[in-house]
Order: C-alpha cells, then sequence, then structure tokens
C-alpha cells in the first residue's frame, strides 16, 4: 500500500524525479566504479609485493630481517621444512631459498643486486618469476651456470641472452666470492625496480659458491588466502623453535599495509563527499515535493492520519528514489568494469610515473564486497536520514493552517 | 540596481529554505575543490623541493647519455668553464660539482656494493641538503681528505659508524684499479631508504685522485632561485653551450627529466585529480537543476500574467538567469571565502594524515603536508563550478520560450 502510494507520488512530477535520480545514478556509478579502479591499484601493489619474493608468511632465523647477511641464515632447514610439511594446511605451498646482497659486473658495468638461489620447481607456484615472461628459458633444476636477470638490467648491462654475468658476494668465512653465470633466461616484471633488483640461480649452486652447505635465508609461503596469514602464523610460532621468527606479509611489506589503511579512510572520506553534493539535492528535492502537498497533508492529518505513517510515507518515497537510483548506479558501475576487466587501463604513456608510484603499468578494476557495501550503504543511510528532516516537515503541518495554504 | 535585477534578487528569497540549501551546495563544491588543490600543489611542492633539495637539483650539466647509461667515461671534461656559464646566469642560486662510480666499500667485516659520490663539501652544501642530513659524527670540511659520509641503512649494514675505516674499491676512469681507504665522519639520513642504503659521499678531491679523473666530473648540480625560473634558465645555458664547440657532447637536463617518475607521477595524480573533481561538479549540478527548474514551473502562472501584460520571453529568461546565477555568485563566494580560510589554517599548521609519515618519507617528504594557496588552486574549482552551474540553469530557462500566455495563465 506504502509502496504503491508512494510511487505514484514520485511520478506526479516525472521531469524533477528523473532528475535527482541522474543525480543519485552519477554518483553512486562514481562511488562504485572510481572506488574500484582505486582498490584495483591498491590490490595490485599488494599483490605485487606479495609476489615479489615476499609470499604470504615468511620465516627465518631471528637477527635476518634486521641484518639480512649471509651468517643469518638457517642452519638447518631439514627442521623447518620437515615442520611445515606437518603443520601447514594441505593446500598451501612454500619455498625455501638464499637470498643475499651481491655486485654483478660484466666488461662495461657493475651494479647492485640481490641474487636469490631458488628451487626452481617449488618457486614456480610461489612468486611472480614462476609466471614471468621469460625469453630464453626458466631455470632449469640441473643447470649449473644459468642465471635469470631482468629485462632493465640487461637494457643497463648492454649484454642480452647467452652472454656471461659476474657475480660476487660475502661467503660465511667473510672472503669475496665470485663466480661467472651465463644468462639463460630474462624476465620481465610489472616494476623496473624490480627487474633491476633480483637476479635468480640455483640454490644448490649458490650455497655452494658462498660456502652455505645447506642453509638458507628464508622460507616463503604462500596460503591460499591472504586473510589467513596471522592464524597461520601463530600457529607455525607455537611449533618452530625459538631461533626462527615468522611474519607475515603485513609486516614484512609495512608500507604497502600503511596504503592500505590510508586507503580505506581516503576512500570512506570520498564516499561522504560524493553523498554530501547529492545529499543537498535529496533533501531541496523531497522539501518541495512536501511543501507541493501541503494541502494534501493537511486533509490527511485531518481525516486522521497519524504523524508516523505521513513520515513513514515520505521516506518510502526517497526509499524509492534511492534504490533505483543505487540500483542503476550499480549496473552501469559494473558494466564500466566488465568493459575493463578484459585489457584494464593502460597506463603506459605514464609508465615512469606508474614506477615512482609503485603501481603496476595495467589498472584492472576490481569489485570488493567491502567497497561496494560501503558505498550502497553511505547512499541509503544517510539518503534516508537527510530526507528525515523534510518527512518530519510534512508531519507537522496542522490541519487548519495547511488547508489554508493554497 | 536595475528593475530586473531587484527582482530577480526578490524572487530567490521567496523561497529561503531552497535557496539556502542551493547556495550550500555550490559553496560546498567551491569550497572542497579549493581545498583540495591546494592541497596536492602543496604535495607536489613539497615532493619536487625535497627530491631536488636530497639529491637531483633542478638542472643538471653533464655528458650527453650520462643519464641514462652512468657510464664513467662520460665526463664533463671542464667543470670551470660550466662554472662559468652559471656564473653569468642571474637565475641560479648556487652549483656544486659531483663525480660517480659504482665501487665495492668493505668495512672489518662487511662488503657492499654501493655508488661512490665525489662532491665539494662548501658548494654541496648550498646546492642539496646533504650537510643538515647528518645525524651522526659531522659534514665534511673543506679541507678534508680521505674523509666520506655514509647513507643510515648503509652504516648499518656495514656495521660501521664515525672514525671507522672503510675501503673502496673501484675501477678508475683509465681502466686502473681504484682503491682508496677513508675514515668515515658523519652518517646522514634523507628518510628516502634507497639513497640510504646505497651511497657514499668523499670529497671530490679525493674521488678524482683515486679514480684517475684529472680534473673532470660527470654533474655540474644547480638550484635556481625558484622553480619557475628553471625553463629559462635551461634555454641560457643550452644556447651558451651551443655555441661553445669544445663542448658538444655536454648537455643540461631540468628537474623534469631528471626524475621522469616524478614528473610523470603528478600528471598523473592531477589527471585523476581533475576527473575525480569533474564528476563531483556533475553530481552537483545535478543536484541544484531541480531548484531552477522549479523556479520555472511554480511560477508557470506569473510568467502567464507577465507575458500578458507584455514582457518578452527574452527579458523573463533575463530575469531567470540572473537568479541562478546570484545563486551561484554566492554559493562560489561563500566557498571561496570559507574554502580559503580552512585551507590558510592547514597551509600554516599542516596536515598530518594518519599512518602516511612512513610513506611519506619513503619520497622525502618528512613529517605534515602543508596545502599550498595559490590563484590556481583557489580560483579554478570554482570557475569550473560555475561553467556547469550556468550550463544547467539554461536548460530551464529554454522552456520559457515555450510558455503560452493564455495555457500559462490556465495552469494551477
Amino acid at each position: 500500500m506504502y509502496l504503491q502510494i508512494a510511487w505514484r507520488n514520485i511520478w506526479r512530477n516525472s521531469r524533477r524525479t528523473t532528475v535527482i535520480m541522474i543525480a543519485i545514478i552519477i554518483g553512486v556509478w562514481n562511488m562504485v566504479f572510481l572506488g574500484a579502479l582505486m582498490r584495483g591499484i591498491v590490490v595490485a601493489m599488494v599483490n605485487n609485493g606479495i609476489s615479489t619474493l615476499t609470499g604470504d608468511i615468511q620465516v627465518h632465523q631471528k637477527g635476518f630481517r634486521d641484518d639480512p647477511v649471509i651468517e643469518n641464515s638457517i642452519k638447518n632447514p631439514e627442521l623447518v621444512e620437515n615442520m611445515l610439511n606437518n603443520t601447514l594446511p594441505s593446500d598451501a605451498r612454500w619455498a625455501s631459498r638464499v637470498r643475499v646482497s651481491a655486485i654483478a659486473n660484466n666488461a662495461r658495468h657493475s651494479s647492485s643486486v640481490t641474487l636469490v638461489g631458488i628451487d626452481p620447481l617449488r618457486e614456480a607456484d610461489i612468486s611472480f618469476i614462476g609466471s614471468a615472461a621469460i625469453q630464453g628459458s626458466y631455470l632449469k633444476p640441473d643447470d649449473k651456470n644459468g642465471i635469470i636477470v631482468g629485462q632493465a638490467l640487461v637494457d643497463k648491462f648492454e649484454t642480452k641472452l647467452g652472454y656471461k654475468l659476474i657475480l660476487m658476494s660475502q661467503d660465511t668465512s667473510l672472503e669475496i666470492a665470485s663466480r661467472a653465470f651465463r644468462i639463460s633466461g630474462i624476465f620481465k616484471a610489472d616494476l623496473e625496480f624490480t627487474e633491476k633488483k633480483f637476479v635468480f640461480v640455483n640454490m644448490p649452486v649458490l650455497q655452494q659458491m658462498l660456502k652455505l652447505q645447506n642453509g638458507i635465508s628464508e622460507v616463503s609461503i604462500i596460503l591460499p588466502d591472504h586473510q589467513d596469514a596471522l592464524h597461520v602464523k601463530n600457529t607455525l610460532n607455537a611449533e618452530l623453535p625459538s631461533n626462527l621468527e615468522v611474519n607475515t606479509w603485513r609486516e614484512l611489506l609495512p608500507m604497502l599495509n600503511a596504503y592500505l589503511k590510508i586507503y580505506d579512510g581516503f576512500i570512506l572520506i570520498w564516499y561522504l563527499v560524493v553523498f554530501i553534493a547529492m545529499g543537498f539535492g535529496i533533501v531541496n528535492t523531497t522539501l518541495m515535493a512536501v511543501f507541493e502537498r501541503m494541502r494534501e497533508f493537511g486533509l490527511l492529518k485531518a481525516l486522521g492520519m497519524k504523524p508516523g505513517r505521513i513520515i513513514a510515507g515520505v521516506l518510502t518515497e526517497t526509499l524509492i528514489l534511492l534504490l533505483i537510483g543505487m540500483a542503476t548506479g550499480n549496473i552501469l558501475a559494473f558494466l564500466c568494469v566488465y568493459a575493463l576487466s578484459g585489457s584494464g587501463i593502460d597506463l603506459s604513456a605514464f609508465a615512469a610515473g606508474a614506477e615512482f608510484a609503485g603501481m603496476s603499468r595495467v589498472i584492472f578494476p576490481v569489485i570488493s564486497v567491502w567497497d561496494l557495501s560501503a558505498a550502497n550503504l553511505v547512499v541509503l543511510v544517510l539518503g534516508l536520514l537527510v530526507s528525515a528532516y523534510p518527512a518530519i516537515k510534512a508531519a507537522r503541518f496542522t490541519p487548519v493552517e495547511a488547508l489554508r495554504h493554497t | 540596481m536595475s528593475i530586473d535585477a531587484k527582482m530577480a534578487w526578490r524572487n530567490i528569497w521567496r523561497n529561503p529554505r531552497r535557496t539556502g540549501l542551493t547556495i550550500s551546495a555550490i559553496a560546498f563544491a567551491s569550497l572542497l575543490l579549493i581545498f583540495m588543490l591546494s592541497f596536492q600543489f602543496g604535495s607536489y611542492e613539497a615532493l619536487i623541493n625535497s627530491s631536488v633539495k636530497i639529491h637531483a637539483g633542478h638542472l643538471k650539466i653533464q655528458a650527453k647519455e650520462y643519464q641514462n647509461k652512468r657510464d664513467m667515461h662520460l665526463i664533463v671534461p671542464d667543470p670551470s668553464a660550466a662554472g662559468k656559464i652559471l656564473d653569468n646566469l642571474h637565475a641560479i642560486d648556487a652549483y656544486t660539482f659531483r663525480a660517480n662510480a659504482f665501487s665495492l666499500i668493505s668495512s672489518k667485516e662487511r662488503t657492499y656494493g654501493v655508488i661512490v659520490t665525489g662532491i665539494d663539501p662548501v658548494r654541496e652544501a648550498k646546492v642539496s641538503s646533504l650537510a643538515k642530513l647528518i645525524r651522526v659524527g659531522s659534514y665534511l670540511s673543506e679541507k678534508d681528505t680521505d674523509k666520506a659520509l655514509l647513507g643510515e641503512l648503509l652504516a648499518k649494514n656495514l656495521k660501521a659508524g664515525p672514525g671507522d675505516e672503510l675501503i673502496i674499491l673501484g675501477q678508475g676512469r683509465d681502466g686502473s684499479i681504484a682503491a682508496t681507504v677513508v675514515q668515515v665522519k658523519g652518517i646522514y639520513r634523507s628518510g628516502i631508504d634507497e639513497f640510504d642504503r646505497s651511497t657514499i659521499h668523499i670529497p671530490l678531491k679525493t674521488f678524482q685522485d683515486a679514480y684517475s679523473m684529472r680534473n673532470s666530473v660527470h654533474e655540474v648540480v644547480a638550484v635556481c632561485k625558484s622553480l619557475r625560473d628553471v625553463s629559462t634558465a635551461k634555454k641560457n645555458i643550452r644556447k651558451v653551450i651551443n655555441n661553445q664547440t669544445n663542448q658538444y657532447d655536454i648537455t643540461v637536463l631540468d628537474w623534469q627529466e631528471l626524475m621522469p617518475g616524478l614528473f610523470q607521477g603528478i600528471q598523473m595524480d592531477l589527471i585523476s585529480g581533475i576527473i575525480f573533481y569533474v564528476i563531483l561538479i556533475l553530481v552537483v549540478a545535478f543536484s541544484i537543476l531541480n531548484t531552477f527548474l522549479m523556479a520555472i514551473f511554480e511560477r508557470t502562472r506569473e510568467f502567464g500574467v507577465l507575458m500578458a501584460i507584455g514582457t518578452t520571453p527574452g527579458r523573463l529568461t533575463k530575469i531567470v538567469l540572473f537568479e541562478s546565477m546570484s545563486m551561484t555568485m554566492l554559493g562560489i563566494i561563500a566557498g571561496i571565502i570559507i574554502g580559503s580560510i580552512i585551507t590558510f589554517y592547514f597551509q600554516v599548521n599542516g596536515i598530518d594524515i594518519y599512518g602516511s609519515s612512513e610513506i611519506l618519507s619513503q619520497f622525502g617528504i618528512s613529517g605534515r603536508i602543508h596545502p599550498r594557496l595559490s590563484i590556481l588552486s583557489v580560483f579554478s574549482g570554482p570557475l569550473s563550478v560555475f561553467l556547469i552551474t550556468f550550463l544547467s540553469a539554461l536548460y530551464p530557462t529554454l522552456k520559457i520560450r515555450k510558455l503560452r500566455p493564455v495555457e500559462a495563465i490556465a495552469y494551477v
């Protein structure tokens, strides 16, 4: 009944209703669509951070994070590996690595890099290198001389596939160890920084070069669900010997964590701003609709209608306006997201700027349940709240003054 | 005040509540845009200044290709000649010479690969903020030789502090081995991890001796008196360099070319900001369009009467536009005043965004962001609001021309 009356009421002035609805539609579309784009940027940053050799969880020897040198490596990896096999959920994946700061040299250039010794088969499931576009070939498990380097490093060193690269680093006896490798693969990454920083060789080769025996620097773990990280961390902490420490990606990448928090705050403020912009229109339009019908409300009251029902009636009208506006806005936003889901927004024109901000070169919108519900709740709840003012006004008209009004 | 303006003014106050809400909506949009644009401009300025001050400078004279290749053979052979060019330019505030080489640095226990930079301590202090960034120990003095300044993270990695000796091992310009021992004199922290982890500064003379540079350097770094002077200064320097035949492989780069990421990052932020603002203004425009529309439809009868006694549709249109534009102007003026006051407050006191200091320090900004009011940030937002509301006010006036007096009077 309410619905029917309200529905008919709002279409008594269809032009006015359409105008305010357009305001709501643009507002909601903007909240959901631009929100999804911004979320896409942040999600890409987080995924990038996690896949760039971080993982959801890492295990280190205590002291390694503060002073990442070869002396602080895990000396008894079998123990850790056995324990991980026993305690981790069955669909979790993990890989051990050796990671040292090293110097790469060729005849013309030298530069400081992070030399990473990996187990190629396990690593493929864990970090970006497994899925990166590689020119040449990915590391073969028994390759003693192969090294995989980034495209940007290759450009900087003016070298190419099959050429030699010399790596120097400090070994466990504090001597400088150096070894020549042959470039067997060139990878591309989202950030040029990653391409310049990391070079990969087989773990046993690196262990031998550094006289590390079977020691490792870290174990990186990927969970099926990022959200479980804290829980799994606590389980591992209870099981592992006390000379090891376990950290989640939020601890390992404090910057990203801070970004996420700021973003969450920022988007809520943005939602509020857009809402205020359309809130003025909602109040104004509802006020007009109410004052126009002053006589009508007076009459209803004279007939004995309770003020509460008048308020409910006006609020139902706003509710219909809001719901139609929100539905259309959401649908439009979803269509835009869908349209972009294939190719994304290409920022190649601003490649250096994207790199500077730590963003991927292509942005894909991401719709998150949290953003979506926040946007719609803000509009719905605040929309009803602001239209309470005209509704109460309508309920307060006294029959006598209202009937006198023409 | 003409009779039309007077009528318009009285008309808008026939419904003070509605007018008030409409003006508030416009004022809100204007003040928000003023604040946001000032905030953006303020943070760009902080970003540029900190990057310029920590390392890059406004302008660099260096060998062509040096920017990309960082090859130590690409030198500025006669730095004093380049210095003379800069001395003659009024816009240049200060300049200094630098030479860089990638080398191995060893402390007692550790070895790392870093960028060794030779600096002229006195000149450097006028160009970059290095001298002010020293946290432990002290800055280099003019007479120092074989002393070094170390980034904080590098010092931690090397386990070295003031007084400790470091061995520098690299390759000289002539292909010989460059080896020297320096003593740590001071430790600096810029907040930019990459800089603090991988750089060490030694006196230029020590560098030139160790790396067989003779008198040459890699970069002449200059700062201008203000950011606005950079492009003219660059043109002037380029002109002189091109005229000197012995300097044919030398070039000059400005901060946008030295830090393309920073420049593009700013462009990207500005463009995305503008998209946000345009959409916001559109929402506001539709929000207030109803006020403009109702002002006409409510008064169909009145307009009918006015037309019947001889008022031309043109004059009615003028009155209605007067009404909507005076509301817009009131809103914009209120927005400019309130927006400027709020922004000015934060310009003086700074804004501390919760949890952002870590992120900001990665970009070399320490502490709070100060928005910066400027003609552009104060007027461009409200002007766009004005234009878009003007367009939305035009739409209802089109209806006036369609009014027929007889029907309009009959309209209830």
